[in-house]
């Protein structure tokens, strides 16, 4: 298997450099120091395995994932555990190492690597949750329970460990994950465009390109997010 | 306090001197580099990007054994997320204690 490592710092990207060379027989074909780079080369030359740290200047592995086509395996790597729940919603990442990296736990990976198929994501269109039977979800605001009706609701923006909704009357801001509104709210109405973003798609105006301008706000739309996007659409 | 110790490359470099002596030419690089940025970052009251150094910081910081510290950088760097600087005497600790090692590598 030919692979990559992307990651800003030198030291790790030595590390691993290390652990291919002493335990694999894969093949490293490139380094890079930013997303960017790896990007324009893969371009060029698809690869069958990518070492990707998460936390990166200006660019971050979920973003890396995201703007790339047809991804193909990925381990990510990183210092920070926050990320495990996030990473495995990519088909794509097949493991996820924290750094300090273990002989032990780098050699399962590599195994997992190497048995995994990537399969691609499928959307239960026609699940109807529990959840969506409902009209309205509540959100906790200095203890208070305030609330929300669905269709009111036009987009709900993750920012650091909070959350911003966006509705037709007010703005809320909740310590919560985009995970967790994402599970309350009905998937017929809404829909993933962006790892921070959850539009209403019946309050969508226009879509260009990579955006989606809905009520005032212009939202991006991740290019792993968009072909479900296009599909949603009543298109003429 | 803990002290910084090579126990982990040790382990990870095995029978080969030179990746040893790869990894110590680059902390004898990148360590006072980062904490330069991230001194930088904490006069200019710059929290969010010192978190961001921090985060870096911790992965030397691990790999020099420093469990209880990494801890305590981890806090730190969820600490300067929230614009507090809680914490900052104790990882500047640690941050001495690191380069103070890496001097005599």
């Amino acid at each position: 298997m030919n692979c990559i490592i992307i990651d800003d710092e030198q030291m790790a990207r030595a590390i691993i450099v290390q652990m291919i060379v002493s335990q694999t027989e894969l093949n490293i074909v490139q380094e890079f120091a930013n997303a960017m780079q790896a990007i324009k080369y893969l371009n060029q030359n698809p690869v069958d395995l990518i070492f990707l740290d998460i936390h990166m200047p200006d660019f971050t592995g979920f973003d890396f994932i995201q703007t790339i086509k047809n991804p193909p395996k990925v381990i990510l790597v990183t210092a920070d555990k926050n990320f495990a729940i996030d990473a495995f919603e990519y088909d794509c990442v097949v493991d996820y190492l924290v750094k300090p990296i273990t002989k032990e736990r780098f050699q399962k990976a590599i195994q997992k690597a190497s048995s995994t198929q990537i399969t691609v994501s499928q959307t239960p269109q026609n699940k109807v949750d529990a959840e969506t039977k409902l009209n309205e979800f509540y959100i906790n605001i200095d203890r208070r329970l305030i609330k929300i009706d669905f269709n009111s609701v036009i987009i709900v923006e993750a920012k650091g460990d909070y959350i911003h909704i966006k509705t037709d009357a007010k703005n809320y801001i909740v310590h919560s994950t985009l995970k967790k509104v994402e599970d309350k709210l009905p998937k017929h109405i809404f829909l993933k465009v962006h790892r921070s973003y959850i539009i209403n798609i019946n309050k969508i105006i226009d879509i260009e390109d990579n955006s989606v301008l809905i009520a005032k706000d212009v939202v991006p739309v991740s290019r792993l997010n968009k072909p479900e996007l296009m599909k949603r659409l009543n298109l003429l | 306090m803990e002290k910084p110790n090579l126990s982990y490359i040790n382990e990870l470099s095995g029978d080969s001197d030179d990746f040893k002596q790869k990894i110590i030419a680059i902390l004898k690089k990148e360590l006072p580099e980062e904490i330069e940025v991230y001194q930088h970052q904490i006069q200019t009251n710059n929290y969010k990007l010192a978190a961001d150094s921090v985060h870096k910081l911790k992965h030397k910081i691990s790999i020099l054994g420093l469990e209880k510290n990494y801890y305590i950088a981890q806090n730190f760097e969820d600490n300067l997320k929230q614009n507090s600087i809680d914490l900052k005497t104790d990882f500047e600790l640690t941050l001495k204690s690191m380069q103070e090692f890496v001097n005599t590598l």
